[in-house]
């Protein structure tokens, strides 16, 4: 069966009864303990959509809180020096808190206000989800806490300390791998004992399937704003323009990309290839891993013959997940979007060369979109526009880089 | 013909006893060891569960994640756990065996080979942690077929509408989950609200055989027996954990701990 993409219908909308695009992936594998609060979250989330006043308290708190719209700059430095394509950024970046994670945070803090709750929790795994989520927490009036591995406790120090900083207490997750992976898992098992007082936020567009639904509908403003951006700019959304976003859970792209689904506009995603000369990845769209469930979810997972989810490996904590967005399963199968890679040692010279030509300083993540940017400008023509999604700032990595390149400047 | 199942629990009826349900890991601490200790506590034990393995588990607390990890770490694959059931149902055809686990290995597996291997090695019945109602309807279904008992699952957030639905659906165990909790947590709640809820899904259908799980210990089993079945399990993993700290043979430690828990709902 060739899967579909239907015209016209918001992508996050387009499950069947199961909540399953495409007919295999997302859905709801959850404990019977949580078939009722996410049920009750289904229904407030689509109330709350169509309800006019919510819609403008978020567009207030999008503004004035988190500073929309972000910037769409062009790189002409890194043009010219590259040549061939146009290279463009929208800096996400620039939004309270530096990274994409808050439109999330905002929207789920003001969820659980409106369903009565006045604790939440979160996973996180480069800390901006958790920074974001304790920031939006604070301002709420809401108690939080979020779970990291004690890996990415260890290598994402300055989000930890903002974290601390925002009065949300960190629990650290020592299962597993100690990684996002494992912090997932904790934040959802302490949810499934605790459903009844606290509301769960998951950081990124995994998950239960309305975890999916919700991340995405907030990031969306990204795309928003860019659609007008780039009609000002070129007058018209550019029939040769590239989307370029890195993806880990996929909730950047999905917002980067949400409003141009239905244009010529050409989606790539870029996966963490992990070390260069390592067998292990986060990369399961790339490296063609097969169907499982994960955190509640059918999608493209790297895991053995058995289901046992495998170790992933990345410099990027933010990418360093074995799954993948349901929503971004359906974009590769319907082939609207296209998955590539980029190694870690790939992703450290392109943020190089960005800070050196630009006035942005992306952070590990985005630098893997940047890597492929690098990789595809000189190939193409000037006719060609390339947007990069710059949707994290580089502060929080300034230890691994200072230990990767020998110093950190800003 | 009755099911092995639904004839301990019409006995343990005629006892008015609840069944004792056990919950150990497949592969813990060694896969030997596993099979011994379903062998030995098969003596006090009216059902045991069993289950399989997974490193990514949602809704397990603390001690079966260590059970699951140490069962992991010395290479238990499905195969195996077969194996442990297919030689623990050789000695013990009558005893009830029902596998407990996520769905993701089943899916790997593919359903049908799965039931396959489930009917090959004896399998009674089977517990899914992360496929509820009504996802489950059609897999459920499979394993009707196959005569093996597919045990779905109530909780205190189940809404009485959904029981009605879930409780048609069922087969002849359902598991009742005590509380808001992973497995393995303190018992956050009276014995007497547990019941009470209890009650309410048996009088939905008092034909249904209805067992407890979740913060079942030495300390509360007694309270809760006027149930139809109680479920032991991360106080059973806790076990293995410590007698491999103590350097002591888990297999005779926790025949001796059934045992005592079987005295205490006599």
């Amino acid at each position: 069966m060739k899967l579909k993409i239907k015209k016209g219908v918001p992508l996050i909308d387009q499950h069947d009864k199961n909540f399953m695009y495409g007919g295999k992936f997302g859905g709801n594998f959850i404990p019977e303990t949580l078939k009722k609060p996410i049920d009750d979250l289904t229904k407030l989330f689509s109330k709350l959509r169509k309800d006019k006043k919510f819609l403008k308290e978020r567009n207030y708190h999008f503004k004035n809180y988190i500073g929309a719209p972000t910037p769409f700059i062009k790189l002409e430095n890194l043009t010219d020096y590259l040549g061939g394509a146009q290279i463009y950024a929208k800096v996400v970046s620039e939004a309270n808190g530096g990274a994409h994670k808050i439109y999330n945070a905002t929207v789920h803090c003001l969820i659980a206000k409106k369903a009565g709750k006045k604790f939440i929790v979160g996973d996180t795994g480069a800390g901006y989800a958790g920074k974001m989520l304790s920031m939006a927490a604070k301002k709420f009036g809401l108690k939080c806490k979020i779970f990291m591995g004690a890996k990415d406790i260890k290598r994402q120090r300055p989000n930890v300390e903002a974290i601390r900083k925002n009065g949300a207490k960190i629990v650290p997750v020592n299962t597993g791998s100690q990684t996002l992976v494992d912090a997932v898992s904790e934040c959802m098992r302490y949810w499934v004992a605790n459903c009844d007082t606290t509301h769960m936020c998951v950081g990124s567009t995994v998950g239960p399937n309305i975890f999916v639904k919700i991340c995405a509908w907030s990031t969306a403003q990204i795309s928003r704003e860019l659609m007008i951006q780039v009609k000002e700019e070129f007058g018209k959304v550019p029939r040769k323009m590239k989307l370029l976003n890195c993806v880990g859970g996929g909730s950047s792209a999905m917002g980067f990309w949400n409003e141009f689904i239905d244009t010529d506009a050409e989606f790539i995603g870029i996966e963490a290839g992990g070390p260069k000369n390592s067998k292990l990845h986060a990369a399961p769209l790339t490296n063609g891993s097969k169907i499982g469930i994960l955190h509640g979810s059918a999608q493209y997972v790297i895991q053995d013959r058995e289901g046992q989810i495998g170790g992933t490996e990345s410099i990027s904590a933010g990418l360093d997940y074995p799954g993948i967005s349901s929503l971004h399963c359906f974009l590769k199968d319907t082939k609207r979007a296209k998955y590539t890679s980029a190694s870690d040692e790939e992703a450290l010279k392109a943020y190089q060369l960005v800070s050196k030509f630009e006035n942005i300083s992306p952070s590990l993540e985005p630098s893997h979109a940047f890597a492929e940017a690098i990789k595809l400008a000189p190939k193409l023509k000037s006719s060609d526009i390339i947007i990069v999604n710059s949707c994290g700032d580089s502060i929080k990595d300034k230890d691994i880089i200072k230990q990767k390149l020998g110093s950190y400047v800003r | 013909m009755k099911s092995n199942l639904a004839k301990v629990f019409d006995n343990c009826k005629k006892e008015n006893r609840p069944a004792l349900i056990t919950y150990t890991v497949a592969g813990d601490n060694t896969k030997n060891n596993s099979l011994k200790i379903l062998n030995k506590i098969s003596k006090h034990a009216d059902i045991l569960e069993c289950g399989f393995p997974h490193n990514t588990p949602i809704a397990d607390g603390g001690q079966i994640q260590g059970s699951s990890h140490r069962a992991l770490k010395n290479g238990t694959k499905l195969k195996d756990v077969f194996n442990i059931v297919k030689k623990f149902k050789k000695v013990n055809p009558n005893k009830p065996l029902i596998l407990m686990g996520y769905f993701n290995l089943i899916y790997q597996r593919g359903e049908n080979n799965f039931l396959k291997d489930c009917k090959n090695s004896g399998v009674d019945g089977l517990i899914i942690v992360d496929l509820p109602y009504p996802e489950n309807k059609n897999f459920a279904n499979k394993c009707k077929k196959k005569g093996i008992t597919f045990v779905q699952l109530l909780s205190p957030t189940t809404s009485k509408e959904r029981m009605r639905k879930i409780i048609r659906d069922s087969h002849e165990m359902l598991y009742y989950i005590s509380m808001l909790s992973t497995t393995g947590a303190k018992l956050k709640v009276s014995a007497s609200k547990i019941l009470k809820n209890y009650n309410k899904i048996k009088r939905i259908n008092s034909k249904k055989n209805l067992v407890i799980g979740f913060g079942i210990t030495d300390k509360t089993i007694s309270s809760l027996k006027s149930a139809n079945g109680l479920v032991v399990g991360s106080m059973l993993c806790k076990i293995i954990t410590n007698s491999l700290k103590m350097r002591q043979n888990p297999v005779t430690k926790l025949d001796k701990v059934v045992y005592s828990l079987k005295n205490k709902i006599l």
